[in-house]
């Protein structure tokens, strides 16, 4: 134990000394939450909006007056048939549409209620949001206004939205649980395998192989620097991501933490059984980076959605363990959902836990022959 | 000198597939000897070292090293012995006291030793103003010595050395082997590879491996009486051309 203690110590001083490498693994998690947070929570301005008025009135001239008056909105295209809306959208002229209906005025003098509807692109789904919030906050004062002023009956204007492309607003934070997944197999993996290689490169390992030390004291010991800096970039993420970006965390922190546990644990062992194939660090690296993080980006629905992709590259995406780790951790975190909806997937990881561990077990006694 | 056996090695065989690395190799090693182990590139040296030291599992034939039999108990060996690899076997990274404090505690020194025993290495060698150096910034020679130190310092009943010597200057060589005479003195027994030829007339008794067989065993100078050489180098020469006829 107290072998095993020197040499944890030993790996812990490796990383504390390359201080440019240390403050890339701890500052990634806080970039890239900070870039894909704000890509996201930008403040929207310069908002292009199209109206569709049949009857035009006094309310509904003046409904338009005020939004075309606010700065954030203009009000670019005066349409007459629902096709436009459409057409607006899709060439990306417009990023709002006010449709009035044809009784907008008797509605509203009669009955004292009239509808009137709001449709954004919610393919980007904060700037869809805020878009609409905007502009049913500009209703909302002009409702207040013309009652101010004729006092009784009060008359409602009511703004219903409808949220083009992706009406359910999936997605809206998924980026969160695909930086985990990212970040947590880079440090995990690349780091590993790295540091194990850099001590057959050197020649150290043989000194370590002939000294009383295991190898698996020593495989265990090139792992726990690793898992802290997983753990510790894990906590920076969910603290970023719900502190600071307002992340809903609804399903249970524990649950969250337990899995993300497993795919760190995964990660390690694909970092070992990468620095049983490689002879070179650039072998490790390039096995690392190349050959998991890429795939991790393109195919693990962090970038791209998998529901697109085509038959075969989707049914790729099936063998990579941080596909299945991102849509339980949207499912926890986003979703609220409880740990009956990820049973699947946990599955799935597991077992690919498992094989993996096999693999780099038989792997490294076989090196040893 | 005693007669004790620290190595005794009985028709030892290493194949990968067809190729035959070490031949069937016999050969005994005294305690506080200082024994060389010859032999060109590929001639099989560091194989054999290998399988002595537990890195490497032989395909037939027995070894014993400090009385523990290499096959079975090879754990046991490895409380036991030193070992200084081809390539420099230090942490670059790591402090002078660190390295020192890092191989001392692998081998379950306690603090307490380990403390004192470096301020004595570090004294000896006149390293003192170096411990806290990080090692990448040592010239080599001093590495190879600081590497030489670490290896015998938890006093392992034998050390072994595969080419320790490479790429330093013909002083610090000497230097070395200094350490080394000093390290048989204290009955740490040597056993070290080299194709330096110089180095060999330092050994007590060297071994020339010759396409995975030991062709030649005995003293330097009972050696060059053998091939009427003037020098090991000649000896050395000799036997791989014999080698070649057959």
């Amino acid at each position: 134990m107290k072998q095993f203690r020197a040499f944890v110590i030993k790996e812990f001083y490796h990383i504390f000394r390359d201080r440019r490498t240390m403050l890339i693994l701890l500052g990634m998690p806080i970039t890239q939450i900070l870039i894909f947070g704000f890509a996201i929570n930008m403040e929207v301005t310069d908002i292009a909006v199209a109206v569709l008025n049949p009857n035009p009135d006094t309310y509904t001239n003046q409904i338009i007056e005020r939004v075309n008056a606010n700065d954030y909105f203009h009000v670019d295209y005066t349409i007459h048939s629902q096709n436009e809306i459409d057409e607006l959208f899709k060439q990306n002229k417009i990023d709002l549409a006010i449709v009035f209906p044809n009784n907008f005025n008797e509605d509203l003098v009669h009955s004292g209620k009239a509808d009137l509807q709001l449709i954004s692109d919610t393919s980007d789904p904060n700037t869809g949001t805020i878009i609409v919030n905007y502009a049913s906050g500009i209703i909302a004062d002009y409702q207040k206004e013309i009652n101010n002023i004729s006092g009784n009956p009060p008359y409602q204007i009511v703004a219903t939205t409808r949220m083009l492309y992706n009406p359910e607003m999936k997605s809206s934070y998924s980026f969160v649980p695909g930086v985990m997944g990212l970040i947590l197999m880079v440090i995990s993996t690349m780091m590993t395998s790295i540091s194990i290689v850099r001590e057959k490169e050197r020649g150290t390992m043989e000194v370590l192989l002939a000294s009383p030390l295991r190898l698996s004291q020593i495989l265990i010991a090139k792992t726990i620097p690793y898992l802290s800096l997983s753990f510790i970039n894990l906590l920076t993420i969910l603290y970023l991501a719900s502190f600071l970006l307002g992340v809903p965390i609804r399903g249970s922190l524990f649950l969250i933490i337990i899995i993300s546990t497993l795919y760190i644990f995964l990660s390690l062992l694909l970092g070992l059984l990468i620095s049983t194939i490689a002879k070179k660090q650039v072998e490790a690296i390039i096995m690392a980076g190349i050959g998991l993080t890429m795939p991790v980006m393109l195919l693990s629905g962090m970038l791209f959605p998998i529901d697109n992709m085509p038959f075969l590259l989707e049914k790729l995406t099936h063998i990579i363990p941080a596909r299945w780790y991102i849509v339980i951790m949207k499912k926890l975190m986003i979703e609220g959902l409880d740990f009956t909806f990820i049973i699947k997937e946990l599955s799935i990881l597991l077992g690919m836990t498992g094989l993996i561990l096999a693999l780099s077990m038989l792997n490294s006694k076989k090196r040893l022959e | 000198m005693k007669n004790n056996i620290i190595v005794e090695v009985s028709e030892l065989t290493k194949k990968f597939g067809n190729f035959t690395a070490v031949d069937n190799i016999t050969f005994k090693v005294t305690e506080g000897e200082i024994f060389g182990f010859l032999g060109a590139n590929g001639a099989g040296k560091t194989t054999a070292m290998q399988m002595l030291i537990g890195l490497s599992k032989q395909t037939s034939g027995e070894a014993f090293v400090a009385g523990y039999n290499i096959r079975t108990e090879s754990e046991e060996i490895k409380k036991n012995i030193g070992y200084m690899s081809q390539k420099f076997s230090l942490y670059e990274d790591l402090k002078v006291w660190e390295n020192i404090r890092l191989f001392a505690g692998i081998y379950g020194m306690k603090d307490k030793d380990i403390a004192e025993k470096t301020d004595d290495l570090l004294k000896r060698l006149d390293f003192e103003d170096e411990r806290n150096t990080l090692v990448k910034s040592l010239p080599l020679g001093w590495k190879q010595k600081l590497a030489f130190s670490v290896a015998i310092f938890h006093n392992p009943k034998i050390v072994f050395l595969d080419e320790p010597t490479g790429g330093v200057d013909p002083a610090t060589r000497r230097q070395f082997w200094e350490m080394i005479y000093k390290a048989a003195e204290d009955n740490i027994t040597v056993f070290a590879t080299t194709h330096y030829m110089d180095e060999a007339e330092y050994c007590d008794r060297v071994s020339i491996m010759v396409d995975g067989r030991i062709d030649a065993l005995d003293t330097p100078s009972n050696l060059k009486a053998h091939f009427e050489a003037k020098d090991m180098d000649e000896v050395f020469r000799k036997l791989a051309r014999k080698a070649t006829r057959d």
